[in-house]
């Protein structure tokens, strides 16, 4: 028994079973629930019943099914490969996207630290820069995607996608600055931390939405744009080109585009609600202050994902409600709006803190 | 006469500008829509077909049916009235001697090859004994197999549906063709047994 403490709380062993908890246990099953839950709840906002017709015998789930039946189908098609195609690069390009979305986890606590444990796989200094390379990987998928397809849709949308992945990349760095300013931090845990104190007295917690709504907006959008979701999915448009980067792929690699979506979405709720809903800090939980720990882990995992939650619902419902921008609209979004916008937020909330200090 | 022209104003302005009022507004509807649905789906208007079925009116022309006397005779007399005015040609009859003379024809063969009909509607209205009617209330015809579509007197007197093997008597396969129907079911004269 001893032994196997010691071997688990070697650290490297320690990473690797956080890894596969959050990861295995969180992200993947989530994204794949979501793949499901974003045909039902698109189905009730536009007033249709939705899957509901996989069934084993009598038992359909409300078409809970359709996630095997839709697993099952992508296992046993064809893994074809275009004419012309290059091959190597076709056959990985679609882990791209799917590690990247799955490494955002990495630097993301789902609950405070007891001692020694953290429920984080590591809590690097660096921190949200990490977030920045790990999201400029994600525009390899794309890319490689795109031009090993052998096909003039594909090149487009993987033109499309870089163009916007990259331009995307510059308002989020930006956009996020004045989060770093605000809690002097790019380390997670501190920026987290930082939330956890409270305005006038105990009445309003320093979320990040508080301190910097106009950053939240600007982020959040440059974040729905790095994951190419409606309303800035150019890169697959169905009446221009057809699918996209993706176009070419079937079976599971094109299931792995879908849940690298899906992940990413997760990966991006989680994120939104670190950075700027207190991350696992339950608001006014210090005034209980006979808790017991177990009891306050246990609904810090619980807040975390709740809002993580709202947050993959709330980025469902903007696809389903906004309309999709044109490419040179969501350049010019991007460029002529979002740019500026970011340099005004970092300007005055560099005004305020020094007003402040 | 002067049409009527709507001129849609282009609103431009920080307002539009700024995409976010713009996107409340759509949220308010879609997340009203998406709360209305999650209980209890109140605006759904789907018919889950084929479990639910949505109402056919009684005068849809669906399926043709041979329409009977009260003494189980066929009312059809055998004038070809039907096959002479269908648009599609898809009405087949030999007409027999009726044992009853003062009926003197019944249908010995009376095949409807469904998958030509077009129904219109015509044989029903050209039959002068309402002999033959398209109110089976069966809408629609989804069958694997040509020869299904090949409906018999018999088939069309009772009123059968392969689908549902609303008649026991029958099964899919073992369906009667016209060569050899006369000989493959008892009382397949229309005349009662007695
Ligand atoms: S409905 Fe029209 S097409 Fe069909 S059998 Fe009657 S007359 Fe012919
Ligand atoms: S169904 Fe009517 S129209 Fe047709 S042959 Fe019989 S009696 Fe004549």
């Amino acid at each position: 028994m001893e032994i196997i403490l010691d071997i688990i709380m070697i650290p490297a062993v320690l990473a690797c079973i956080k890894i596969a908890v959050i990861i295995l246990l969180f992200a993947m099953p989530l994204g794949t629930v979501l793949t499901l839950m974003e045909r039902k709840w698109s189905s009730m906002i536009q007033d249709r019943v939705g899957p509901n017709r996989a069934n084993i015998g009598a038992f359909t789930g409300h078409g809970a099914l359709h996630l095997a039946a839709d697993g099952l189908k992508s296992i046993f098609k064809e893994d074809t490969i275009p004419k012309g195609a290059n091959g190597f690069l076709y056959l990985i390009a679609p882990f791209f996207g799917l590690i990247a979305a799955v490494a955002t986890f990495a630097i993301i606590p789902i609950a405070g630290p007891i001692g020694d444990f953290t429920f984080q796989v590591t809590d690097i200094n660096p921190g949200l820069l990490f977030i920045f390379a790990i999201t400029s990987l994600n525009v390899y998928g794309a890319v490689l995607a795109g031009t090993s397809s052998n096909s003039k849709f594909a090149l487009l949308g993987g033109t499309r996608a870089s163009a916007q992945m990259i331009s995307y990349e510059v308002f989020m760095g930006l956009a996020l600055m004045g989060i770093f300013m605000v809690y002097g931090s790019t380390r997670v845990s501190s920026i987290v931390d930082g939330q956890n104190e409270y305005w006038f007295g105990n009445l309003i917690p320093m979320w990040g939405i508080f301190t910097q709504p106009l950053g939240f907006i600007l982020f959040f959008t440059a974040l729905v744009a790095e994951t190419k979701r409606a309303p800035f999915d150019a890169p697959e448009g169905e009446s221009e080109i057809v699918a996209g980067y993706f176009l070419e792929y079937s079976g599971m690699r094109w299931s792995a585009f879908m849940l690298a979506e899906y992940v990413s979405l997760v990966g991006v709720a989680a994120l939104m609600t670190t950075l700027f809903f207190g991350g696992y800090h339950v608001p006014w939980l210090h005034l209980w202050e006979s808790a017991p720990q177990w009891l306050v882990t246990v609904l810090q995992i619980i807040k975390f994902s709740f809002v993580t939650l709202i947050f993959c619902w709330f980025q469902i419902q903007l696809r389903w409600t906004v309309p999709k921008f044109r490419f040179d609209q969501t350049m010019g979004l991007g460029w002529k709006k979002l740019l500026p916008l970011s340099l005004v937020n970092i300007i005055v909330t560099a005004f305020v803190i020094l007003t402040l200090a | 006469m002067e049409l009527k022209v709507k001129r849609m104003e282009r609103v431009d302005g920080i307002k539009e500008a700024m995409f976010l009022p713009g996107i409340i507004n759509g949220l308010r509807l879609t997340v009203k829509h998406f709360w209305r649905n999650l209980f209890g789906a109140r605006d759904v208007v789907t018919v889950n077909y084929p479990e639910e079925k949505r109402h056919v009116s009684h005068r849809w022309r669906g399926r043709h049916r041979l329409t009977r006397l009260d003494n189980g005779f066929l009312s059809c007399v055998a004038c070809y009235m039907c096959e002479t005015v269908c648009p599609s040609k898809c009405i087949h009859i030999e007409a027999g001697e009726h044992p009853d003379l003062s009926v003197e024809k019944y249908p010995v063969v009376f095949d409807i090859d469904e998958l030509r009909c077009v129904f219109c509607g015509l044989c029903v209205e050209a039959c002068p004994k309402d002999a033959i009617r398209m109110d089976t209330g069966i809408v629609s015809m989804a069958y694997t197999s040509r020869q299904t579509f090949d409906f018999t007197r018999d088939l069309l007197r009772d009123s059968y549906d392969p689908n549902t093997h609303s008649n026991p008597k029958y099964k899919d396969k073992d369906l009667p063709t016209p060569a050899n129907q006369t000989e493959a079911l008892p009382n397949s004269h229309g005349v009662p047994a007695s």
